[in-house]
């Protein structure tokens, strides 16, 4: 087949660190911690090298919009086996207010520019939890979306997608070209071998920027205040019934 | 178990005189030997049956194979009275144990392979409590057993007959943290990954990490010596314990507790206790050097063919990588294979007969992803490794590390496990594993070495079936002997305890062993600190 897959990929901080706010809470600490792709991009990144091996697309391109570090997690997803990178460029002002909105405007304008068949994402990035920027490149393109995917099976010019729901798994049928969203249990991401490490550095990444594409960055949402959940109060270990009984009193319980 | 004790008591209560006491003890199912006892005794005693079960854990076959040529005796200690249990009772109510349920699992080392017939377990959750123990066991002659995390592979944690267990678990308070310095001073039953983790809130990390950091005590870390994966970076505890705080056998309390790197002041008394397994007194505080958290931990996977080429590739590695390496660890094909078979643990890479953990730990991402890019350039270019992947992320990291970490689990699910610690020249390490597979032929399941390479420390282990005489008797004392004849230590960092005490000739001359004895004597002249281990017998 000669179809296109387009990959995006976010970089995050990861997800073992510790998350720190911001003296004057307006937003996370960044600098200095470890940062690494979406676990989910992870998982979107290996479904697309796995079509490939199995030789029912030609090419996957790996897209990141960011400052200059998401290259580095361009090069990850090149690593595992992706054939070229984008990397969308934003920076200063403009990287803190990228949001669902922006992003999902700049993949469809690609998913247009790259010819892509088919466009496969995270179901949604750690650090803001959107779970929004499929659906809304699946309606900025008009294409149709298999959400919460955690199966992919190609069947000719149609794609059937097992999506993860609350009552339990649903199977779509689409029409390609087609925008899906990788759950947990869609596959397990492979190591990025040495071999492939060494390849990887030889791989293009073309820089663009949003302007290019004829997006617009601006953002409709201010961030107000970033604060850390309450802490958790201790508990209390009582000896005898009567004692819980009169612990439960005195908070007004009963 | 209920049923045992009362078999016990009520041979307690019969009172038997001393020599028959003698051939209870040797317990052996010599017939001859209990043929002898009714007429001796008028009756059978009532609970005998029991009582050959309560004291025959330690089967003749056990004793013998597990514990050396020698076979073990009960040493004339006294038992555990009324009056004793009473005292303790009195020191420390509410943590004097004589509950057979909880005793059982005091009395078993993790590996599952000796078991003693403890009946009293004590608790104590600070130092002068410790004194009190030891001052009143002392002018009782009654054994005692120091316990910290259970998690010894030579059977030292344990006791051998009915030495009382003093457990460190309640002591497990960190007494202060100087954030300047990074010397830390804590109790002894602090679990080392507790540790860890207070010292991570504070961007430190303990110079020490072993597979056992969920369960093993600093205490019983000091105690034993204990090596570990960071060795190569940080060094051994005899650098990085500042003082300690020991309670000697006859209660008195050593304070040799001290914040200071430096202190030249007459012997350095603390050394003879660490690695001391418990032997010459009970650790009950340590301070300790700790380095700072490393900002960037990358870890490499690498696939050798050969360990010829493994060796060129720690070269290569001490080389390229220098201040910033800070773990090499390998691990055959052979472990690879149990790894998936019993814990369903994928290898990240290609199969290949050896694989070689790499860590770097730094303070700058960006150079020491530089140098370890260039080492991997390198090595890979130069085909001594065909193989490999990389890990910065956290969750990756620890998940690589798993694949050695685990392979001590493993093994437990492949069958009996027989265990070697052995030290030796570099180039000699896999030689012994290779010559012993040659050795042992089809007697054994498997055999398969992995290790602290960059220390010259193999863990070699053979597993069979189920536990067999046979196959022991091929194994030891062919590996002490190999071991010895290239001058190594029979005994890198798991110490002699229990298992290993019969073979401390194989690394040590008799000269060390007799004035380690006399050493022994002089701290503990009524040896009843932790019997029965680390010296030899007939000492």
């Amino acid at each position: 087949m000669s179809a296109r897959v387009l990959v995006g990929v976010k970089r995050v901080i990861d997800y073992a660190v510790k998350i720190r706010v911001k003296p004057d809470n307006s937003g996370v600490v960044t600098d200095g911690v470890k940062h690494s792709m979406n676990p989910f991009c992870e998982i979107a990144v290996e479904e697309a090298v796995k079509l490939k091996e199995k030789k029912l697309i030609k090419e996957v391109v790996v897209v990141s919009c960011g400052p200059q570090q998401v290259q580095e997690t361009i090069r990850t997803a090149l690593a595992m086996g992706a054939d070229r990178g984008i990397h969308v460029e934003v920076s200063g002002k403009d990287s803190d207010t990228l949001g669902p909105l922006q992003v999902s405007k700049i993949l469809a304008a690609l998913a247009k520019k790259e010819d892509a068949r088919l466009v496969i994402l995270g179901k949604q990035a750690i650090d803001d939890d959107c779970n929004q920027t499929g659906q809304m490149t699946a309606a900025l393109l008009d294409w149709p979306q298999g959400t919460f995917a955690s199966e992919v099976v190609l069947e000719g010019d149609k794609l059937k997608v097992v999506r993860e729901v609350d009552g339990g798994l649903e199977t779509v049928r689409l029409r390609m070209p087609a925008v899906v969203t990788a759950d947990l249990r869609l596959n397990t991401p492979r190591y990025a071998t040495l071999p492939n490490i060494m390849k990887a550095k030889k791989k293009k990444i073309d820089v663009v920027k949003p302007s290019d594409l004829g997006v617009d960055l601006t953002s409709r949402l201010e961030v107000l205040r970033v604060d850390e959940p309450p802490q958790r109060q201790a508990g209390v270990k009582v000896e005898t019934v009567e004692d819980l009984l009169s612990k439960l009193k005195e908070a007004g319980r009963i | 178990m209920l049923r045992e004790s009362m078999g016990l008591n009520r041979l307690r209560r019969l009172g038997p005189p001393a020599t028959l006491w003698r051939l209870f003890s040797t317990c052996s199912p010599s017939v001859t030997v209990l043929d002898r006892l009714p007429s001796a005794l008028g009756t059978l005693p009532p609970g005998l049956e029991a009582f050959r079960q309560a004291r025959g854990i330690h089967r003749w076959s056990d004793r013998t194979n597990q514990t050396g040529s020698a076979e073990l005796h009960r040493l004339p200690f006294s038992r555990v009275s009324e009056q004793d249990l009473t005292f303790f009772e009195n020191l420390l109510p509410g943590r004097t144990i004589t509950d057979p349920d909880v005793l059982m699992v005091h009395n078993v080392d993790w590996m599952k392979s000796v078991r003693g017939s403890s009946e009293l377990l004590l608790r104590p959750q600070t130092t002068e409590e410790v004194s009190k123990i030891l001052k009143y066991c002392c002018e009782r002659r009654l054994a005692v057993n120091p316990q910290g995390g259970n998690t010894g592979l030579v059977g030292g944690s344990v006791p051998v007959f009915d030495e009382i267990i003093l457990s460190t678990s309640l002591m497990n308070r960190i007494l202060s943290f100087d954030k300047v310095s990074g010397i830390i001073t804590c109790q002894a039953g602090c679990v080392l990954e507790n540790l860890s983790t207070y010292l991570e809130e504070h961007d430190f990390i303990m110079p020490l990490d072993l597979g056992a950091k969920g369960s093993c005590q600093i205490g019983g870390n000091v105690a034993t010596n204990a090596g570990g994966l960071r060795l190569l970076r940080y060094g051994s505890l005899r650098g990085t314990v500042l003082g300690l705080e020991v309670v000697l056998a006859n209660g008195t309390i050593l304070n040799l507790l001290t914040n200071l790197r430096k202190d030249n002041t007459g012997y350095d008394l603390k050394q003879l206790f660490i690695g001391s397994e418990g032997t010459l007194g009970v650790i009950t505080a340590v301070s300790i050097l700790c380095p700072r958290k490393p900002r960037a931990v990358n870890v490499a996977f690498l696939g050798c063919s050969s360990y010829r080429k493994l060796l060129e590739t720690f070269q290569c590695c001490r080389g390229m990588l220098g201040e910033i390496l800070s773990a090499f660890e390998f691990l055959d094909s052979a472990c690879m294979k149990l790894l998936e078979k019993h814990l369903k643990l994928t290898n990240p890479i290609a199969e290949n007969p050896f694989y070689i953990v790499i860590e770097t730990a730094g303070s700058n991402a960006t150079h020491d992803e530089e140098k370890l890019h260039s080492f991997l350039a390198e090595v890979m270019a130069s085909c001594l490794v065909t193989d490999g992947t990389v890990a910065t992320e956290d969750a990756k990291v620890k998940a690589l590390w798993s694949i050695r970490e685990r392979v001590t689990e493993a093994l437990t699910h492949d069958g009996y496990t027989y265990k070697y610690d052995i030290s030796l020249p570099l180039e000699n390490i896999y030689q012994l594993v290779e010559d012993m597979r040659e050795h042992l032929g089809n007697k054994a399941t498997n055999v398969v070495g992995y290790g602290h390479v960059g220390d010259g420390n193999l863990h070699l282990n053979i597993t069979s079936h189920s536990k067999d005489p046979d196959l022991l008797a091929a194994i030891e004392p062919y590996v002490y002997e190999w071991t010895a004849r290239y001058r190594g230590s029979i005994s890198a960092e798991h110490g002699l305890g229990l298992k290993k005490r019969n073979y401390i000739h194989f690394s040590k001359p008799p000269g060390a062993v007799a004035l380690m004895n006399d050493i022994k004597h002089m701290l503990d002249p009524y040896r009843i600190l932790n019997p029965y281990k680390t010296l030899p017998d007939h000492s």
